[in-house]
Order: structure tokens, then sequence, then C-alpha cells
């Protein structure tokens, strides 16, 4: 066995300058050069890197169409079932003469999204699917498979698998298609598990971590994030991809949200509500700033803000206009993000328009809107723990918008944060983790300050 | 910190006493449990500098390392110990049951328990497995045949506590503030002495007083492995430094005899403590697993098997990681179910509710998508007060009926629709209008494990086959020594 080193994150820089060319001509390079060298077979490999809503669906769409257009049979494994789901109604919409097999545990219900193309069949036993040309399913779905084999495999949310997992199932395939978003949270356990820290095979460790760490595999990166605006990109790569940059699909301008009339204020509307809107609005951030205090974690304050601000903006109504046209933003465009279980349902219960979602950064994973309102992990806290430094938490909540997000948070988070530098232990040939999830949150915090409304 | 706890905490301070978060006893006990009190020599990672231990709170035996610097004292020592442990574990595997169904086989009727006083002496018992278990009876430094062997139990010991619900190994003061509360912080109750003056405070002190004093190393020594930096200096150094001149170990037996008998007394006072509490229904199940790996190792070290190996492979690393996590979900659904308290905290966080039935749709009939004929699918109506954060389509479990499962239907107010799933053969398994009845998310597990591949399987991702494990004699060395 041999083991070659990860690599060295401070020696990763972008294959070509940045880019001056069209976003689209840079983005379909990439794709072309990642199909190439998947289905060239010179690798067993092939790891995507992708930003925030680069395109990584589409990406799976089309390797998935071309190799089942060469006559390939392929597996697709995704982490959740409204993944599965998702990538299943996508394939048989672009190509419904595909027969596509989407495998679920016993007494899953299939939506209807995905029963109502002719080319699916939908089954728990993997003997009813094995024929079909591309199958799809959960990676604990695929866990309990046994009996059959592909050539290919394309495993979605790579970063997002834990390495077990993908020992289980490692024998279905021979060569894979890793993609994933690097930027997100990392898999996590509720047992100790320091016992295999600095393993090469750390069960721990990402999917594509213990793979890349392995076996010297070719990364790609997809330059382009079609989701974020241009106000929004430059912060999320500088402070979630410090090495590995990426820019807007959409320059300055072209994405503008136009806020409607003042509407009939919501009784008692801190007048502040609407100033972060505006602010937000305009700029693409607004950090709406309640003042310093340490509170319990569904802080009742910060609660009603996020609501408050969720209810606002559904109110007054905006008006959203980008690269495809124009639309409202009704309350399906909107979403309102936190750390805790606890502080979802507290917002929950504070009263939230119909519609809007309210949901945990790990739930949010993946997920698109118009415009977010983010509670901010830090905020009212008297520690920083290493739950709520993770950069990969905050690199959620401040990248699941097209339009603007707000932040809401009480002052003194910088303090806090001088007061906690991390200390997380170094352990013996683990590798380093970029980026730091303590300097990610002071950069963003950084370029908040300058969007800041006091609450 | 939990609510319920969090309540708790603040009441011990208020009532100055520990308040009880746990009505049952959520470990097993064993009739003769072997306690064990180990330290080690302070700025030593594994130095042992002597032990208290024994299955008689009458008898302590007291073994200890002279000069701690001196490794063959030190073998000596684990030789002394593997006379008194070895003993004590074996013997446990006599009588034995035959467990019937799929996978049939024999089980010890009972199993070895060993209590510590805490999470660092866990701890240093695996650090004392680990320097043991490699060792050779021949070659260049020979030791007792004893010694490995003991390596081996220690290590066996040390990695059933890794499973949640274990009762092979157990820190003491965990399994204190597992059933109670106290007014101080959780790093304080790591100390065996204060945590027990909170739970029974002596007669006419306030517990908050009765920690204070206990707090003092004089009048209470630490329990290990570390001990107090003021006795390494007054009294163990000198009394080192006579065993050097004179060779005998008198003083340094009589210096470590005061600082572990006050911890010996209080672990079996402890032991009593929980002794006095009623078992919970399903620590029976959690100690058959232990004794179910008793029995594995009994045979696996009868056939010569080799020490564990320092790492574990891909494969086995994944299935115990597996087995680990659904140790932890069994543990936290069981204990749960077992005892209204610590369900009582997964009400108030809203992932368990409890109520009276106020209407129950008995004999209602439903077409599952894809279904062919009607199934008897009944809904019952729960009136709760509590927080309920379970959103439609939620699986849950009733608390009543262990293993029944059934759905969120609705939430409306203090109003939850359930629907009952499975179990319901015969009418049977539906509550009645005016049932309490009590629902939660909390899944009690017991899934097949996926088929991870073997050692000589392990996959290209993973890095492919590795050698095989040959223990050597470098596996002894650290990597960093």
């Amino acid at each position: 066995m041999t083991v070659t080193r990860f690599p060295d994150p401070l020696g990763l820089v972008p294959a070509a300058p940045w880019p001056e060319e069209d976003p689209g001509v840079a983005a379909d390079r990439a794709t072309a050069a990642i199909l190439a060298d998947f289905t060239g077979g010179r690798h067993r490999g092939v790891i995507v890197d992708s930003p925030p809503g680069a395109g990584k669906s589409t990406l799976v769409v089309a390797t998935t169409l071309e190799l089942a257009g060469a006559g390939e049979r392929l597996m697709i494994v995704a982490q959740t079932n409204e993944q599965v789901d998702d990538l299943a109604d996508k394939i048989a919409t672009r190509n419904p003469a595909l027969t596509i097999g989407r495998l679920h545990k016993d007494g899953f219900l299939v939506p209807e999204r995905v029963t109502r193309h002719p080319g699916v069949r939908a089954s728990k036993k993997v003997d009813d699917v094995a024929s079909c040309a591309v199958v799809l399913a959960t990676a604990d779905k695929w866990a309990y498979v046994s009996g059959h084999t592909w050539q290919w495999a394309i495993i979605d949310e790579a970063y997002q698998m834990r390495s077990d997992k993908l020992l289980a199932i490692a024998a279905l395939f021979e060569r894979a298609l890793f993609v994933g978003d690097p930027g997100q949270l990392d898999p996590f356990s509720v047992v100790e598990t320091e016992r295999w820290a600095g393993l090469a095979w750390d069960p721990m460790q990402s999917a594509v971590a213990v793979t890349a760490r392995l076996n010297d595999l070719p990364v790609h990166r997809l330059p382009v994030s079609w989701r974020l605006p241009a106000s929004a990109a430059p912060l999320v790569s500088e402070a979630f991809y410090p090495f590995t940059p990426f820019r807007s699909g959409t320059g300055p301008g072209e994405r503008v949200l136009e806020l409607a009339g003042p509407g009939s204020p919501v009784t008692g509307t801190p007048a502040a509500w609407d100033r972060a809107l505006e602010e937000a609005a305009a700029t693409g951030w607004a950090l709406h700033e309640l003042p310093s205090r340490h509170t319990i974690r569904t802080d009742a304050d910060a609660v009603r803000a996020c609501a408050g601000l969720a209810a606002r903006l559904v109110e007054r109504g905006a008006v959203a206009h980008d690269e495809h046209g124009s639309h409202g933003v009704d309350a399906a465009r909107v979403a309102i993000g936190a750390a805790h279980n606890d502080q979802v349902a507290a917002i929950r219960a504070a009263g939230v328009p119909d519609g809007v979602t309210v949901d945990t950064a790990n739930r949010l994973q993946g997920r698109e809107y118009d415009v977010t309102i983010v509670l901010h992990p830090l905020s009212g806290r008297r520690d920083a723990t290493a739950f709520h430094l993770e950069s990969g938490r905050l690199c959620v909540l401040t990248s699941r918008h097209r339009h603007a997000c707000v932040v809401v948070a009480r002052a003194g988070i910088p303090e806090l944060l001088d007061a906690h530098p991390s200390t997380g232990r170094v352990r013996l040939n683990e590798p380093v983790k970029f980026p730091d999830g303590w300097e990610a949150n002071q950069a963003v915090l950084a370029h908040l300050a300058a969007h800041r409304v006091p609450g | 910190m939990s609510v319920v706890t969090s309540y708790a905490r603040a009441l011990a301070v208020r009532e100055g006493r520990a308040q009880p978060i746990a009505t049952v006893r959520h470990l097993h006990l064993a009739a003769d449990p072997m306690v064990l009190i180990p330290l080690r020599l302070a700025g030593e990672a594994a130095a042992p500098l002597g032990a208290m231990v024994g299955n008689d709170p009458a008898r302590p035996r007291l073994l200890v390392v002279p000069q701690p610097r001196n490794r063959d004292l030190r073998f000596a020592f684990m030789a002394e110990l593997a006379r008194i442990v070895l003993p004590y574990i074996e013997s446990r595997a006599t009588a034995t049951e035959t467990v019937t169904g799929k996978n049939e086989r024999e089980r010890y009727l009972d199993a070895p328990q060993v209590i510590v006083p805490g999470r660092g002496a866990v701890e240093f018992v695996r650090l004392l497995g680990r320097s043991t278990r490699f060792r050779r009876t021949d070659g260049p430094y020979p030791v007792d045949p004893a010694v490995p062997v003991l390596g081996q139990w220690l290590t066996f010991l040390y990695e059933r506590a890794e499973f949640a619900g274990s009762s092979a190994l157990v820190p003491m003061t965990e399994a204190l503030t597992l059933h109670w509360a106290t007014g101080q912080s959780p790093m304080e109750d790591a100390n065996l002495a204060t945590l027990l003056a909170w739970i029974c405070p002596p007669p006419g002190l306030d517990a908050r007083e009765a920690a204070a004093a206990a707090e003092d190393p004089a009048h209470r020594p630490p329990a290990g492995p570390d001990t107090d930096p003021g006795f390494d200096a007054q009294v163990l150094r000198p009394a080192i430094e006579a065993y050097d001149a004179s060779g005998s170990p008198e003083q340094v037996r009589e210096a470590l005899r005061t600082q572990l008998e006050p911890t010996w007394r209080l672990m079996w006072q402890a032991v009593d403590l929980l002794r006095g509490l009623p078992e919970a229904a399903s620590v029976v199940d959690r100690w058959a697993l232990d004794r179910d790996r008793y029995t594995r190792e009994i045979a696996r070290l009868a056939e010569g098997g080799p020490p564990r190996g320092r790492r574990d492979q891909a494969g086995s690393a994944a299935a115990r990681l597996w087995d680990m996590e659904s140790a932890r979900q069994s543990y936290d659904a069981q204990r749960a179910y077992d005892d209204p308290l610590v369900m009582a905290e997964h009400r108030a966080t809203g992932k368990a509710f409890a109520g009276e039935v106020v209407h129950v749709e008995a004999d209602r009939m439903i077409l599952l998508p894809g279904g062919r004929k009607p199934v008897l699918r009944p809904l019952v109506t729960v009136r709760s007060a509590d927080p309920v954060r379970l959103a439609p389509g939620k699986k849950v479990f009733s608390a009543h009926r262990r293993r029944q499962s059934g759905e969120i239907v609705e939430v409306d107010g203090d109003l939850v629709v359930v629907q009952l799933n499975d179990q319901l053969a015969k009418g049977a398994g539906v509550p009645a209008a005016g049932d309490a009845v009590c629902f939660t998310e909390l899944d009690l597990g017991g899934r097949i494990r996926p088929g991870f591949p073997a050692a000589e399987e392990t996959p290209w991702t993973h890095g492919g086959p590795p050698a095989a494990y040959e223990p050597t004699d470098e596996d002894a060395e650290e990597a960093w020594s």
C-alpha cells in the first residue's frame, strides 16, 4: 500500500489565472475536462470540488447522460432521499427514454415528481432495478446491496459522506466520480472517535478525503457559482475557499432586488427591520445587530428579529430581477437558517409566514433561495466552541441566497472570537483543514461590519 | 447540558443536596464487582505507582512499586496485579446458557465487572493494557507469563468501555452523575470525593460545605491516577529515597496506603448507593451483550489469540464505529423508555410527548400506495401539554408498547394525531380513550450492520488490502519514543 500525501492546501492554485473570459465558457471548459478525465479511463477516481451553486447537479446529470448514451450502466450515490429524488427527476426529464432505477428502503414513499416519469422503476429490491441503465439510491441503501457490480459510479455530495459509508459500497463499482462541496459541513458522529485520529482510513473523514489520501487522483474545480450574486461570491470565496477561488456567474448589477412599497407595517415592527431589509436589497448583505448581551440559545430578541424580518419581507413584497427575467419573491423563496434545532423550533413558534423555510444549517445544505435570514451561530454566546466555529456551518448559512442575506446577531462577536482563539487539538498524521473556522468567521464579520444596521 | 439536568443542578444548589435525575439504575452492578484504584507516577504516561484492588470491601489488596522508574519493578507489579485480577476475570467463565435464534451460541452467565474511580483511571487502564499486552515472556526482557494475559484483558475491558451502556469497566464518577445532579460544575463532578459529598453529605453538613471540605487533598486524597503534588513532594519522594537507600518498600507502602484507603471506602460507599436504586428494565439486555463479548474473548484467548493491534484496519474501524453508534442510539433510547425522568428530558426538548388519549379510531382501514387491499391503520388522538416538535410524517414509537411504531399525522395545538403502523394483530396494541400514552422519536435501533469488507478485500478507495498483521516486538514501541 502506498500512501500519498493529501495535497498541501497552500500549494493549491487555480488551474488558470483568474479568468477574464465569459463565465459560461469557463464553466463549460471545466465540465468538458471533467468528463474527458473520468470517461477517458486513466484514473479509477476523479474528484470534483464545487463551490456553492456551481452546477454540481448539472454536472452529475450531464455525466450520467453521456455515459448512458454510450451504452454504459452506472450507479449514482447521494446522501439523502431528497437528493436522490431530485437527481432522478432531473435525469428523467432530460432523457425520458432512459431506464432509471430508484432503489429505496422498505416503506419509503417515492414522491410523485419521480414516479411520474415512465422510465423510472422504483423498488426496494436491487434485483428489480439492476438492469436499468442508471440506478440511484442513498449511500445508506447501497450499503445493503450486494451481488451486483457497476463499471461506473457517481458519488454526489461526497464531502458529506463518511469514509465508512464509502467502504461499505466501494466493492460495487470499478470507477467513481466524486462530486461535492468541500466548504460545507463535515460528517460527524455522536460517539468518541479519537481512536482513529490520524489513520489514513479514519472512518470519520469524508469519502473524498480518504480516497484522495490513499490514491493519486485528479482534482477538478467548478469555477463559477451560478447561485451566488456578485455581492456574495468574492466574500464566500475568500472566507471559505481561500485556496480555490471561484467567481459569480453574474456581474455586479445583473441581480437586483427591489422592495415594494412600505406596505402596512406589522404591528410594533421595529423600523430597524425595514432598514436592514433595505440595506440587504441594495447591497446584498445586512447585519441586523442587536445590543451586546449573553443570552440563552433561543435568544428571544434574536428569534423575534429573524421571524419579524421574514414576515416584513413577505409583507412588503419584493421583486427579483436576474439573468432569467423578473419574479416576485414569495415566501417559498425565503429561508431562515440557524445552528440548533431548538432555535429553529423557537423561530417557527415566533410566527413565520406560511411557506418560509426554517431549518438548521445541516438541512439547508444543497438548497437555494432568493433571500436568506441567518441567526449567527455565535450570537449571544459566552464561548466559541468548535461546533459554533465550524467554518462549514457559517458557509452553508451564508451561501444559500441568489440575491441577499440578512445576518441577525448580537454585537460583540469579534470580541468573543478574540477571547476564544481556536485551540483544537493537533493530532499526529491528521491533515490540516482549511479554512480555519475562526479565521472564516472573522472574514465574514469584517465584511458585514460595513452593512451594520443597529436593531 | 440538558434542560432537566440544568434544572436539577439549580435545585441542588438551592436545596444544598444533589438531586436525582434518574429513578432507576441504568447500569449493571455485579454481586461482587472488582474495585481497582490505580495510581501513577507524576510526569510519566504509564508508570504505575501502586494500586488498591479487590472485590471484598473488607479486604483491600495494596500493591506498590517502590521505585516506579525501575521497569523490572513495574512489571513485577503488573504480575502481582495479574494474580489478583486474572482469577477474578477467569472465574466468571463457569456456567453457560444457550442463546437460541439465528446465531445460536453458548454464553457465560456471568462476566467480570471492574469499577475504577473515574475517566482518568479508564484511560490509565488503556495505557497499562497497551504497555503490557505486547510483552514477551522470553527473549531479552522477559516478563511473567501472566503479564501479557493481563494486558489482553485490560485492553478488552477498555474497549468495552468505549461502547455506551457497557458495564464491564465502569468509571464511578460517571456512574454517579448519570443518576444525580450536583450543584457543582461537570468538571468538579469528576472528583469522586466532592461528588459523594453532594450526594450524601455527612449528617448536619450542607452539601456545599461538605464538598468544600472534601476538596482538601490532605483530608481526601485525589482518587487517581494522578496523585497530589504536595504528597509527591513531601511524602512520596522521601519514601522512594528511603527505598533506594534501604531496599525496604515499607515507607512507600504506608505512604500510598494513606492515599488509597480513603478512596477505597468512597468507592464502596458509592457501590452501596447505586445498589439502593432498582435496576432499569433494559440493563439485563445490555449486560447480556457484555457477557457475549466476554464469552467470545475467553474463547479467542483460549485459542491463543494475538494481542489486539495498535490500530484498526479500515474494515474493522468502520464496523466498530457502526457498532459504537448503534450502541449509543439503543442506550439513549432504552434509558428514556426505562425511566420517566429521562423521558422528561426528551419531552422538554420536543423529541417525545406524553398525554391522555382523547379519541381512537380503532378500525380505520386505508389503502397503502401500491397496495391492493386496505390495511388496518388506527388513529389515536392524544391531548398533551408538552411542546411537541415532531413534524407530520415523523416516525414515532410508543414508550409503553416498545417496538410499536407509528407516525405523526397532525399536530394541532395540544392535540396530536398518531397513526399506529404495526403490532396490531387481533385488535391488540391500540390504546383506549383515557389511557396515558407517550410517543417518542427515539429509536431502539437494532438494525443489521451492513457488510464491511474483510481486511484482505479492502477496496482501492481505502488503500487496498493491507499486509497481514503480525504482532512484533516493535508494537510495544510508541511512535514518539
